[in-house]
This record gives C-alpha cells, sequence and structure tokens, in this order.
C-alpha cells in the first residue's frame, strides 16, 4: 500500500507508516473549498445588499430633519422616524395577526398528516400543502382581492356589529366593539387590514405546516409507546409527548412565516386600501399600508431624493427582519429541549 | 382488591399483515408472580408480551386472534378500549424511555395525570414519593425531583420508568428486556426489584440472559421458530426450576444447555 499516490503533493516520506496520508483528498479538498466559498458568498451578497441600502439612502438622509443638523441641510424634507414608523406599525401588524391565524391551523393540519391521517390520505394531503407553497403571491393576491375579500364582508359585520357590549352589563362601553382590534368603522369593498392578514395567513401556511409536519414525524417512536403503555389516548400522546417534542421546531417554522408575511408585497398591494396611521381598527379601510406593497406602489413615479426615501424604507424593513430573526432564535434557543 | 385471577391466553396467532409471527400460544400465566419468556431472537417473544397490553396495534397492519383474559375479562373482545387495557396492564421498554420535557417528579406523575387528570399536590407527593420508593429510586432522586428526568443514568432511567408504570397502579406489569442495555449492577437492582414488586403485581419479563431468568422468575416459558419466515411457538412453558434442570422437552434442553439448533 503506498500513501504517496494518494496525496502526490505530500512531501516524499517513504518512511512514513502507510496508514497516514501525507495530505487532504482531492474530493475532500474540493468540497471543503467549495462551502466555504458558499458560506463566504452568501455573507458578501447580504453585505452588499446591505452597502446598498445604505449608499442610496444618504440623499434622504440628508434631507431629513433628523440629521439635518449634522449636514447642514436648509430646508429639510424627510422624517427619518415618524414618515416610515407607520409602515412599520402596518407591516408589524399584519404579519403578527397572519400569524395568529396561522400558526393553530397549521399545527392542526401538521398533526393532522402526522398522526391522525390514514397513510396514503397524508402523502396526498402533503402534496397538496406543498403545491399550496408553490403558488405566485400574485394569484393569492387575485384570489384575495376578487373573491375572499366581498367573503369576509358579513363576518367583519359581525365581530364589528354584533360582537359588542350589551348595555346591561355595567363599567363598559356599551354598544362597542368586545375585541378592541375590530372596532371602527368598516365600509365595504373590506380593503383593509384584515383582510390583508388573512391572505397573508394563507400565504404563509404552507410553509409552516410543511415544517411541522416534518418535525412531529421525527418525535422517538419509543416516546410515543411510552405515553401508549401508560394508557394514554390518541390525543394525549400528541399532548403529552408530540408537541413537547415538537414546539421549537414549531416555533422556528413560525419565524420563518413570519419572515415571509413580513415581506410579502404582491398580495398585500392587491388587496389592502393604503393609509398610514397607527390605528389599532383593524377592520377600518385606508388606514395602514406596509412597507413593502408601500415601496412597490411608488417606486414607479418616484425619483432623486424620493426614491432615495424609498430606498431607505427598504433598509428598515431589512433591519427589521434582521431584528426579528435575531429574537426568533433567541426565542427557539431557550425552548430547545435536549435529549 | 379481589383476589387475583391468572391471564389466560388461548388459541393466540399473532400476525404482521400476512405474515404470521407466533402461531397458536395457550399458556396460563399466575398472578403476582413472574413469568420469565426466553428463546432466540426473532422467534416472537416481544410480538406475544405486546399482544398482553395490545401495544401491537400500533404496529400498522399487526393484529391479533385468540382470546386474552385478564381478570376474567377477554381484552380482545368487541367494544374494549385498548387504552383501558393498558391502563391496568403496563409496560417497560428494552430501552429506558423517560418523558424528555418533563421533570422526575412529572414523569412519575404522567400515567396518572393521563388518568384521572386532577390530583391534589399532596395526594401526588405521596404517589411520587411511593412510585419511587417501590421503584427502588427515591434515595437517589429526593432532592432532585424537579430535575430533568434524562439527567438520571441509564439505571436509574429504567427504574424511573418503572416507577411511573407502577405509579398508575396496573394489575400486570410487562417488561421486554428491560436490563439488556444495563451494567450488572444496574441490572442487579432492578432484579431485586422485581422480586419486591411481585407481592403486588403479576410480571412477565422477556430475557435473554438465562441467569436472569432463572434468578427473578418463578415460571419460565421458552419460545423457538423452525425457520426464518416460520412462525414462533411456545414449547414449553413450566415451573422456572423445572426449566431449567429437567426440561420435557429437547429443544428448550439444547437452548438452555447452549446448545442451538
Ligand atoms: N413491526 C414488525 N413488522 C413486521 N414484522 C415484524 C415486526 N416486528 C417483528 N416482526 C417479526 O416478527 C417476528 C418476531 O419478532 P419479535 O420482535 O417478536 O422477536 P423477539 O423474540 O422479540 O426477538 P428478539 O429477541 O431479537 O427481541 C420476527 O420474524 C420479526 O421479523
Ligand atoms: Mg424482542
Amino acid at each position: 500500500m503506498s500513501s504517496t499516490d494518494v496525496a502526490p503533493d505530500a512531501p516524499e516520506a517513504p518512511e512514513q507508516s502507510s496508514l497516514r496520508s501525507g495530505g487532504r483528498r482531492f474530493g475532500d479538498t474540493l468540497f471543503s473549498t467549495l462551502s466555504v466559498g458558499s458560506g463566504i458568498l452568501i455573507f458578501v451578497t447580504l453585505a452588499l445588499v446591505a452597502i446598498f441600502l445604505t449608499a442610496e439612502s444618504m440623499p434622504a438622509f440628508r434631507e431629513s430633519k433628523e440629521l439635518a443638523g449634522i449636514f447642514g441641510t436648509a430646508d429639510p424634507a424627510f422624517s427619518l422616524i415618524g414618515g416610515v414608523a407607520p409602515y412599520i406599525f402596518g407591516t408589524v401588524l399584519a404579519a403578527l395577526i397572519a400569524l395568529v391565524i396561522a400558526i393553530p391551523v397549521s399545527i392542526g393540519i401538521a398533526l393532522f398528516i402526522s398522526h391522525y391521517a390514514p397513510r396514503r390520505m397524508a402523502a396526498g394531503l402533503g402534496y397538496m400543502i406543498d403545491l399550496l407553497a408553490a403558488v405566485p403571491s400574485v394569484v393569492y393576491g387575485l384570489w384575495g382581492g376578487v373573491w375572499l375579500v366581498p367573503r369576509l364582508e358579513p363576518l367583519y359585520v359581525f365581530l364589528n356589529q354584533t360582537l359588542v357590549w350589551p348595555s346591561w352589563v355595567p363599567l363598559v362601553p356599551s354598544g362597542e366593539a368586545i375585541i378592541p382590534l375590530f372596532a371602527g368603522d368598516p365600509t365595504a369593498p373590506m380593503r383593509n387590514l384584515a383582510s390583508a392578514a388573512v391572505v397573508l395567513a394563507v400565504m404563509i401556511l404552507p410553509i409552516i405546516t410543511a415544517m411541522a409536519r416534518e418535525v412531529f414525524l421525527q418525535v422517538p417512536r419509543l416516546q410515543e409507546e411510552a405515553a401508549l403503555a401508560l394508557g394514554a389516548t390518541r390525543f394525549e400522546v400528541v399532548k403529552t409527548v408530540v408537541l413537547p417534542f415538537g414546539r421549537s421546531g414549531v416555533v422556528a417554522a413560525s419565524m420563518l412565516g413570519l419572515g415571509r408575511a413580513l415581506g410579502e408585497t404582491m398580495a398585500v398591494l392587491m388587496i389592502l386600501a393604503p393609509g398610514a396611521t397607527f390605528s389599532w381598527h383593524i377592520l377600518e379601510v385606508g388606514m395602514h399600508n406596509t412597507i413593502a406593497a408601500n415601496i412597490a406602489s411608488k417606486q414607479a413615479e418616484s425619483s432623486g431624493a424620493d426614491m432615495s426615501y424609498l430606498i431607505y424604507t427598504g433598509l428598515v424593513l431589512f433591519v427589521l427582519t434582521f431584528i426579528i430573526n435575531a429574537i426568533a432564535r433567541w426565542i427557539v434557543s431557550r425552548t430547545t429541549v435536549k435529549g | 382488591m379481589a383476589a387475583p385471577q391468572p391471564i389466560t391466553v388461548e388459541d393466540l396467532n399473532i400476525y404482521y399483515g400476512d405474515f404470521l409471527a407466533v402461531e397458536d400460544v395457550n399458556v396460563t400465566i399466575q398472578p403476582r408472580s413472574v413469568t420469565a419468556l426466553i428463546g432466540p431472537s426473532g422467534c416472537g417473544k416481544s410480538t406475544f408480551l405486546r399482544t398482553l397490553n395490545r401495544m401491537h396495534e400500533v404496529i400498522p397492519g399487526a393484529y391479533a386472534k385468540g382470546t386474552v383474559e385478564i381478570n376474567g375479562e377477554n381484552i380482545y373482545a368487541q367494544g374494549v378500549d385498548p387504552v383501558n387495557v393498558r391502563r391496568r396492564v403496563g409496560m417497560v421498554f428494552q430501552k429506558a424511555n423517560p418523558f424528555p420535557t418533563m421533570s422526575i417528579r412529572d414523569n412519575v406523575l404522567a400515567g396518572v395525570k393521563l388518568n384521572n387528570r386532577r390530583i391534589s399536590k399532596r395526594d401526588a407527593d405521596e404517589l411520587v414519593e411511593s412510585s419511587l420508593k417501590g421503584a427502588n429510586l427515591w434515595n437517589e432522586v429526593k432532592d432532585r425531583l424537579d430535575k430533568p428526568g434524562m439527567g438520571l443514568s441509564g439505571g436509574q432511567q429504567q427504574r424511573l420508568c418503572i416507577a411511573r408504570t407502577i405509579a398508575v397502579r396496573p394489575e400486570v406489569v410487562l417488561m421486554d428486556e428491560p436490563c439488556s442495555a444495563l451494567d450488572p449492577i444496574s441490572t442487579l437492582a432492578i432484579e431485586d426489584l422485581i422480586h419486591e414488586l411481585k407481592d403486588n403485581y403479576t410480571i412477565v419479563i422477556v430475557t435473554h440472559n438465562m441467569q436472569q431468568a432463572s434468578r427473578v422468575s418463578d415460571r419460565t416459558g421458552f419460545f423457538n421458530i423452525a425457520g426464518t419466515g416460520k412462525p414462533g411457538h411456545l414449547i414449553e412453558f413450566d415451573d422456572t426450576e423445572k426449566m431449567f434442570t429437567n426440561p420435557e422437552n429437547k429443544q428448550t434442553e439444547d437452548y438452555i444447555s447452549g446448545r442451538f439448533g
């Protein structure tokens, strides 16, 4: 056996033990170079995007009230905080409502696929979920705007006008919505934040479901048998074993969905009648907008400093996504169970 | 409690889909005693054991035909809920499997919380103590009941699983090679425990360790298989002492004396 054949670049060492190879094997080297290279590439791309956003935002910084002192601007046109804050509010609110709707439904579907459905049905359902993930967002936008919005109207009317405090309950504003989010004065067509959030929920549902299903399928068989042998019903197995095991995976999946919801543009643009307030009344029309939809709607007719301001809002979205991802990682690391 | 009755198995055939894994078992297992099941690998000991609390049903395609009477009730009769069967017939597995997300205390209480949901803190404390004492684990863990069960050694984890099983007060405890992953000291601890448990429980244990079978059991059943793809049979079932000194069947004698085939 001659190790020097395998490693031609190793120094000649005939006395060397035949078990040692003088240098790294070619395949290993190639593979590690490629993978390190891809890692660096991702990093560089991210850095380039950040640099681009920051550099292109400079004109807006220069024209801003907040930084006017530094740049010596005479007549500032923008407010860096006040201008974008309502859009941050709208973006986060829509994404959170979408999550609140999507998470329970996703967990339900994922559990059904992993633990309740007969095998063939589970496969079909899983396939359908994957398909749902592949539908382009413009299609969701069309569907949401044309089909869903009119059909949500009765629900909104119910939440807004029927789910109100009755007059015989003391110490409450009688006649007002019991859930303050549904208060206000909604008017048809219901192109409000709630509709946008419902469509966002439908869009992130497949992502969360697919990931949750994977985690639920990985629950060790022995754990489930332990619960069954104690006399657990199927639901109790899910409660005592499957959900605790899958918790960190579900959190991670939700965060992925949240990321998607924060950045989703087309569907929101096509559904939401825009506004720029901090209103909690998600049924009222023309009150909210998201950063992404705002950029998409304005970028065609913007130029110069206005364009720069839009790019600055893009930078804010970029940072926002980073912050939320960091929080998500922190949550996952805290809830991960060992064993 | 009424006088315990034996477990009566009649004409039991166990299938995995089309494959007949165990054929025609007829046996009576005495209550409040230890019954060991021995035999070569693949002869159907685990399969048979799991049919005593219908745990085989969690494997897709697995089913059993015949009757198993526990306390005079056929657990395969129509309308019998396997969940109720398993509450009366507990099981300890080859590999210790405490619930990883739960503390030692919650592990012991896991089955009880399933069975009748509400239990006062005082009753719970008492039950945790008595179950852990029953599993000879109390002294080792009494100061860290709120620590995760996974933090224990393998042998302690297995005793925790036994504590969890006896906490629901079953009538029967099934054990499938409970010591095969343990060192000799932990093995002895569990064998001692089995000795004590038989005062209150009917115990059926599968083991590959012939010394263990002769040490812990009152009666022994020998399973064998004619060849791969053939069903396993219960060849001989008798008092342990007789099985290990003077078995009736040639196959049993060969197996026990280490001559296979
Ligand atoms: N899940 C399963 N699906 C199909 N066949 C199975 C399954 N489990 C076991 N079998 C088959 O049933 C027969 C008996 O298996 P079993 O596990 O009961 O043997 P065993 O006596 O417990 O063996 P060991 O001593 O190795 O644990 C074997 O032929 C095995 O291949
Ligand atoms: Mg086995």
